[in-house]
């Protein structure tokens, strides 16, 4: 078996031209990952750039309406840039520059991931550029513009469906055609290995900090920890250091869409097949000759075909659970949020907290909940409004 | 008939035309492996389309594409295969990507490939690292998996070559598959680095679109290897893409075993 596996999932399945990339990206990892310099460095950006750590909020409001469990959210929208994705970013955007790199290249399907790598190759003074499905720069073109502001240059990508995966595989493919000055941030804990370890310990971040932070507001750990899952990152970010803590329970939030009996679904693990795609073995939707299936979801961030390999393992021997969550249940939840709490989420964390909606009241009033909010909900507020039938304009 | 066969023209050197299966249909793939056959092509490359193929520059993604629509599966191409077995005897390879064999199931695919006459399988995102879990399976039913090197492989090459079958494989450039107007790579190097740790033919491909750049690469190697030449005249002919492309092979062939 080959390295970077998680159980049988992982692996490094990509074409040989990018091989010694992938080795070098792991052997700098390697040399960086407990280099205290580095984690200096890291830790300082985080906490003086990017707004670190991040609030572990008490929902007060919501905790009472739903009177069951006590509920907390992991304030990841009050980063810089509004999202997880800035942790990921500083981090391989710090590890390319040790690394001599002077160009980084990114996928983005909401736009976070891009918008998050431009900031950081902006401030880092690194050469950047963005692939992003046709279809979703249309839908998110204020984060297109947002990413020229910052100087990156970015790819509408035709290929495919135009979306995320269309975007994967481009920025791959331009990533064989100019390697030596040039680092791939990959912005999901998928991809091939060392990618889904490296995302995950610059993610792991925020289950560091949720321990310390719960434990000093509570003095005990959580009964839930509640993410969103599309690749998997805030995820796997969140659940990370609670995975050996068996009595917490570790849930993720999948997009299905407009249910998981429609074909009109991006919910991996709980509709996909074992198969090989995008460097790595994981869940993905495909049919039965293994064609890569056309995925739908209201969240342009959660639709995507597979699942990184650490979520299909976790899956695969029960540690975490993966439950679907539908447009109207992701975007009542968004609705419910912004009026309960005053706190507009990104609809992709709407479909944590969609769950925990349902899961809090059939908890007692001494059990916790926390809820990983990925990202702040500015950039959907035009889609949701057109959902709900009302004219606005981005 | 074996993959060796194809490298014993007088001169030594292949020509190896790829083909997307299905593209513009089954009929005409059918038909243009026997005019390529004809036109003088030594190995042919089967290619059967995925939805998402990431080593593929616009002309051969777009091929998949229009075969997928056309409602290619990797069963209709067996049986197209199975039609042609009767009638041409062609050393012949699949080309496609590592999710058509796993998820139909390697063994199943694997049997079924060389039941139904084929010599190998190429599959271009695996590398040494994975090719194990598809290498086993095409050992035990005499199938030759492919290696491929690149332009970056450097220090990797003796260890891949080592354990390579049927032929090496040599991506002359950095990118996708696609045209380009010259290759750069020094592919007399890599080939002198495969030959010096296993006697095993060494064929060149990526970018090569005309008679001169294939005679370049057969002069350094043994076989040139042409795709998306081929590809744009199935897009741009059609149905009636046949005589173009014989024309075609015929000359590249020829040029690729005069050199």
């Amino acid at each position: 078996m080959s390295k970077g596996r998680f159980g049988i999932h992982g692996g490094q399945y990509i074409p040989e031209t990018l091989m010694n990339a992938v080795i070098e990206l792991e052997d700098a990892y390697n040399q960086y990952k407990d280099d205290p310099e580095f984690n200096r460095e890291l830790t300082d950006l985080y906490n003086n750039y990017a707004n670190r750590p991040s609030l572990l909020y008490y929902a007060k409001n919501m905790t009472e309406d739903l009177g069951g469990a006590k509920i907390y959210l992991k304030r990841e929208d009050l980063n810089h840039t509004g999202a997880h994705k800035i942790n990921n970013a500083l981090g391989q955007c710090l590890l390319a520059k040790k690394m001599g790199k002077t160009r980084v290249i990114a996928e983005t399907g909401a736009g976070q991931h891009g918008v998050a790598t431009a900031t950081v190759a902006a401030y880092m003074g690194l050469e950047c550029e963005v692939f992003m499905g046709k279809v979703d720069t249309e839908r998110q073109a204020l984060n297109v513009y947002r990413m020229k502001l910052l100087g990156a240059k970015v790819h509408p990508v035709t290929s495919g469906t135009g979306t995320l995966k269309d975007a994967v595989s481009e920025t791959m493919r331009e990533w064989t055609n100019r390697i030596s000055d040039t680092h791939y941030v990959l912005g999901s804990c998928m991809g091939p290995h060392p990618f889904p370890t490296i995302v995950r310990d610059f993610q792991a971040v925020i289950s560091r900090e949720i321990k310390q932070q719960i434990l000093e507001k509570e003095g005990r750990l959580p009964d839930a920890v509640i993410a969103c899952v599309g690749g998997g990152s805030n995820a796997i970010g969140s659940f990370y250091h609670f995975i050996d803590d068996k009595s917490v329970k570790l849930i993720g939030c999948e997009a299905a869409g407009r249910g998981i009996d429609t074909n009109e679904t991006a919910a991996t693990v709980n509709t996909g097949s074992l198969g090989i795609f995008h460097g790595m073995k994981s869940y993905f939707c495909q049919d039965k000759y293994g064609q890569i299936a056309p995925v739908y979801s209201i969240s342009a961030g959660l639709d995507y075909p597979g699942v990184g390999p650490e979520h299909a393992y976790l899956h695969d021997i029960g540690r975490a659970q993966y439950v679907p969550i539908t447009d109207d249940e992701a975007v009542d939840a968004f609705e419910y949020l912004s009026k309960v709490e005053g706190v507009i989420p990104a609809i992709e964390s709407a479909h944590a907290v969609a769950y925990a909606k349902k899961l809090a009241p059939t908890m007692s009033k001494d059990q916790i909940i926390v809820i990983t909010l990925s990202g702040r909900g500015d950039k959907d507020v035009a889609a949701i409004a057109r959902y709900r039938g009302e004219k606005i304009y981005d | 008939m074996t993959i060796a066969d194809a490298f014993k023209n007088k001169n030594g050197k292949a020509f190896i035309p790829f083909i997307t299966s299905g593209d513009p249909s089954l009929e005409v793939t059918e038909q243009l492996v026997y005019a390529m056959a004809d036109a003088g092509a030594d190995l042919i490359e089967l290619g059967i389309p995925f939805s998402d193929p990431t080593a593929e520059g616009p002309v051969i993604q777009e091929a998949n594409i229009r075969a997928l629509s056309g409602g290619v599966t990797t069963d209709k191409i067996f049986d197209m295969v199975r039609k042609i077995r009767k009638n041409c005897q062609i050393p012949m390879v699949f080309m496609t990507y590592a999710n058509v064999v796993f998820h139909y199931g390697t063994e199943k695919f694997v049997k079924t490939a060389a039941e139904i006459g084929m010599q190998g399988l190429i599959l271009p995102d695996v590398p040494y690292e994975e090719k194990e879990e598809f290498s086993s399976v095409c050992k035990k039913y005499g199938i030759d998996l492919i290696s491929l090197i690149a332009p970056t492989s450097h220090d990797r090459i003796r260890m891949i070559a080592k354990d390579a079958d049927g032929f090496v494989y040599c991506v002359s450039s950095l990118g996708v598959t696609g045209t380009r107007t010259k290759i750069t790579t020094d592919i007399g190097a890599m080939v002198e680095l495969v030959k010096e740790t296993k006697n095993i033919p060494c064929a060149v491909g990526f970018g090569i679109s005309n008679p001169e750049t294939a005679a370049d690469m057969a002069k350094k190697s043994d076989g040139a290897i042409v795709g998306s030449a081929i590809v744009k005249l199935c897009a741009k002919y059609g149905k009636d893409c046949v005589p173009e492309v014989k024309k075609f092979v015929k000359e590249m062939a020829d040029t690729v075993h005069s050199v």
